[in-house]
């Protein structure tokens, strides 16, 4: 009888509490993250159509490919780690930053980098200090900055002139150079070509309006990378992982206050010169960097002060680069920059223990009634 | 200043804890069932904190129920009581109900199936605990062996003899019953609300306090509404709802709760003018006082998914865990069988093992209840940070342990961690986080001991040493006071033997 009732007969058991779990586990949560990601990705076939699918399915094999190739070579098996999703979700991160016409390379190259690089050589899951995928975008971003910039109007799947499958994969393949009507597609995108003209002395007063300004269009139907257009749809995904607990609220309204107020407060004060707030906000990587990059787990601060104070210093940086400094968009520099502050953020942010005040000393008694 | 601060409590406050499946419903409105009397009991003579009773039967000796089998020993120690009347069959060692299985001491009783109460035990021989003093009544619940019922098995008279002293104004009683499966205080205050409220009177009474709070839960309408009732005519006992959420039957927790004050660090409820008892323990006091019974059988939840017919059943301390489990059925699997709730509960090494007075209950997961034990790399997610009761950084402590720095896990507070287990619930990685705990307080405490032994052996050393040179010194001093004193007696003698030759004119002459 007592065998039958024997616990200790099952492998492994922990010997501590608690017995239960709340359910789910990493892979749940990537998968859930990657979900959220789903109809912005498919806005954004549509609208830059096959080049775009190719180079999304290139990224994310060369980022699976990275991991596995690591953990085979640490003499690991890959599968089990694999498994998480998590080398799946920084390819798909990464692609989504990517110019959608950009060659085959980019992608395999920063597929590998991320994953590789930014990840294992750190230590894999849980190790890395900063973000995976924007480590790989900016890594592209300085080595190769003429097809990391260029940018191609939308050019729905269906539409005359659209590339078709084959077309598609040519243009991925041997790069958009090679591609026929590329006049009529190349286009910049609002930061890059407002920066460039007022770089050339033309203020944003002439140069947002004139015919070759691009479409602000606040749907999404403009220049920029599969995670940039379709920012309403980026940041509903965002808002649904907020609403199933994936993420908290605190660094995507902290990152997006961080940029909308100086804009706002700039913009007020010099139209000319400064960009408004929804042009900051909806353009770029606000959206996919607020709900998506800087709230990755591993890379940004644990407690709920820090992760405010790192979700301002995020959207802070990205609206200071964008302003003052040499490259049209800032959201990857300013994540990687915050990603550096996440140990001295949470070496001085702590949450205040019961009975202890937040130096840790415990509390005075009450007078007693 | 006070801005900031209200604003980082209420970034902080707002959510620790955890909002486990409750499970309790439908064991919790099954109707109390009692347990056939089982042919064996084997009684531990440690079901408390402190030191193990001290058996006065012998083996061969015939006992009655509720008579006395082992009484306390020590400052800290509860006395143990025959649960039914029968036969001393053996004292010797049994499974203890504990992960490790380690022996402990036990008496072995041979039921009569008489069920005989001792002289003593019944209603007419009681006296009005309200004409008793204070401390008597303590006595009383004392020799009744009472201990806290809530699971820390602390006795319970000097719990009550601390509130007097430290002259405390509120009673908490803790029916907040918040580990999921668990439902023993909800059914006793449903089915005994009088009798609890009678023993809170009586409670009040032995502190000196002048009001009872009873926080219950909100999932258990039932009982708040039957305490409600028995409450009625006494206004110094005051039923609270409180939300469920887990861990609010936390001592400290539901002090707060039900107070909005905090108890410092390091301190007690006491220190504010509290004591905290479980509803239990108050039906323990009401039948210790009112009808002589010592604390010899108590309400058992027998939940899970591998039991057939889940409930809460009446059993006598001693009983086997599987003939409460042949009582309810189980499904035939193998199970983890768990004593206590599923958030703290203790691992069964098998079922021979024998219910205590701390057994709230008797779980027997599915490995789909149960949790998975396969864990992967901490991913800094931070849920276990916003789960955290207390406010600490599991993932910090955890990784400081696993590196081997146990006073880094001091200094992130691991001594304030009260064990609850959100953080290993919440984890998606499944890391067994108070296993980590755990282990480094055991080692911490080891360490503790090893120190003070160390210190110890220093010290005889140096005392030793210093008795050596001490011995050596006076040795020494001795030897020298003797040469002093033949040097003196030495001198004395040639003084005199020189007096003497002055007396008689010095041959000098005749030697030169």
């Amino acid at each position: 009888m007592s065998a039958e009732f024997s616990t200790l007969t099952a492998p492994q058991v922990p010997l501590a509490s608690p017995h239960a779990h709340a359910g789910g586990g990493v892979s749940a949560v990537m998968l859930k993250v990657m979900l959220a990601l789903v109809p912005a990705t498919l806005f954004g076939f549509w609208l830059y159509g096959w080049p775009a699918v190719h180079l999304w399915l290139i990224t994310l094999l060369f980022s699976v490919f990275g991991e596995a190739f690591a953990l085979r070579l640490m003499g690991r098996h890959a599968l089990p780690a694999l498994k998480d999703g998590s080398a799946l979700l920084t390819g798909w991160l990464l692609a989504l930053s990517l110019p959608p016409w950009a060659p085959w390379w980019i992608g395999a190259l920063g597929g590998l980098f991320a994953t590789i690089v930014a990840k294992q050589i750190f230590g894999g899951l849980g190790q890395n200090l900063f973000n995976p995928a924007m480590v790989a975008r900016v890594a592209l971003l300085i080595s190769f900055p003429v097809p990391m910039t260029q940018w191609i109007a939308p050019l729905p799947l269906g539409s005359a002139g659209a590339p078709d499958f084959l077309q598609g994969l040519q243009i991925t393949l041997t790069g958009m150079d090679t591609w026929p009507q590329l006049d009529a597609v190349a286009s910049a995108s609002l930061l890059g070509h407002a920066k460039t003209e007022l770089s050339r002395g033309i203020d944003l007063l002439r140069s947002l309006v004139g015919e070759q300004a691009p479409a602000m269009s606040y749907v999404g139907l403009r220049a920029g990378s599969l995670g940039e257009t379709a920012a309403w749809l980026i940041a509903g995904g965002g808002i649904a992982l907020i609403l199933m607990g994936v993420i908290s609220w605190h660094i995507p309204v902290a990152m997006l206050a961080g940029i909308a107020l100086p804009a706002l407060a700039s913009h007020a004060a010099d139209p000319a010169r400064y960009l408004d707030a929804a042009a900051h906000l909806l353009s770029g990587g606000a959206m996919l960097g607020a709900f998506f990059i800087a709230t990755d787990y591993v890379t940004s601060p644990n407690t709920r002060l820090g992760q405010l104070l790192f979700g301002f210093g995020c959207g802070l940086l990205t609206w200071t680069i964008r302003t003052w400094g040499g490259y049209p968009e800032g959201v990857a520099f300013a994540v990687l920059l915050m990603n550096a502050l996440t140990p001295a953020i949470d070496r001085l942010v702590k949450p205040r223990i019961y009975g202890r005040d937040r130096k840790g000393k415990p509390i005075e008694p009450p007078e007693s009634p | 200043m006070g801005l900031i601060e209200k604003f980082l409590s209420l970034l902080e406050s707002a959510h620790w804890g955890v909002h486990p499946h409750d499970h309790k419903r439908p064991a919790a409105d099954a109707p109390l069932r009692t347990l056939p009397l089982p042919a064996r009991l084997y009684v531990p003579l440690q079901q408390h904190i402190g030191a193990a009773a001290r058996p006065v039967v012998l083996v061969g000796q015939t006992v009655l129920k509720g008579q006395l089998l082992a009484e306390a020993q020590g400052a800290t120690s509860a006395a143990i009581h025959a649960p039914t009347s029968g036969k001393v069959k053996a004292i010797g060692e049994i499974t203890a109900p504990h992960p490790s299985g380690l022996a402990l001491p036990a008496v072995t009783i041979e039921s009569d199936g008489d069920d005989r109460w001792a002289h003593g035990c019944d209603p007419d021989a009681a006296v009005d605990p309200f004409s008793l003093p204070p401390h008597e009544v303590a006595q009383r619940v004392a020799a009744a062996g009472v201990v806290g019922l809530g699971g820390a098995t602390f006795p319970s008279a000097l719990k009550l003899g601390l509130g007097l002293r430290a002259k405390i104004h509120t009673l908490i009683l803790n029916g907040g019953e918040c580990e999921p499966y668990l439902s023993c205080d909800d059914r006793l205050m449903r089915d005994c609300a009088a009798e609890i409220v009678d023993g809170i009177r009586i409670m009040l009474h032995a502190t000196g306090a002048r009001k009872a709070l009873v926080g219950i839960e909100d999932n258990k309408p039932e009982a708040i509404a039957a305490m409600s009732a028995a409450a009625q005519g006494f206004p110094e006992v005051a039923v609270k709802a409180v939300p469920a959420r887990y861990p609010m039957g936390s001592e400290k927790h539901l002090f707060s709760e039900l107070t909005g004050m905090e108890v410092p660090a390091d301190g007690r409820t006491t220190d504010l003018g509290a004591l905290v008892h479980n509803v239990g323990t108050a039906w323990a006091v009401h039948q210790a006082l009112r009808k002589g019974r010592p604390l010899v059988e108590r309400i058992v939840t027998v939940n899970g998914g591998m039991i057939d017919a889940p409930g809460n059943v009446r059993v006598p301390v001693g009983t086997l865990v599987e003939e409460v489990l042949a009582f309810v059925g189980m499904k035939n699997e193998i199970a983890r069988l768990v004593m206590g709730g599923p958030m703290m509960g203790n691992l069964l090494p098998h079922a021979r093992v024998p219910v205590v007075k701390g057994t709230s209950g008797i779980l027997a997961l599915t490995p789909a209840e149960a949790a998975g034990f396969e864990s992967g790399p901490c991913i800094r997610c931070s849920s276990c940070v916003r789960a955290c009761p207390v406010g600490l950084l599991p993932l910090e402590m955890s990784a400081r342990i696993a590196a081997g720095d146990l006073n880094g896990a001091v200094d992130l507070g691991l001594k304030d961690c009260i064990a609850c287990g959100c953080c290993a619930f919440v984890c998606p990685s499944h890391i067994p986080l108070v296993q980590f705990f755990n282990h480094a307080k055991g080692e911490l405490a080891a360490q503790g001991r090893a120190q003070l032994r160390a210190e110890s052996t220093k010290r005889l050393a140096a005392a030793r040493t210093e008795r050596i040179e001490r011995e050596a010194r006076e040795k020494a001093a001795a030897a020298a006071r003797r040469k002093a004193e033949r040097d003196a007696a030495k001198a004395a003698a040639a003084k005199l033997a020189q007096e003497a030759s002055q007396q008689e004119p010095a041959p000098t002459e005749a030697v030169s």
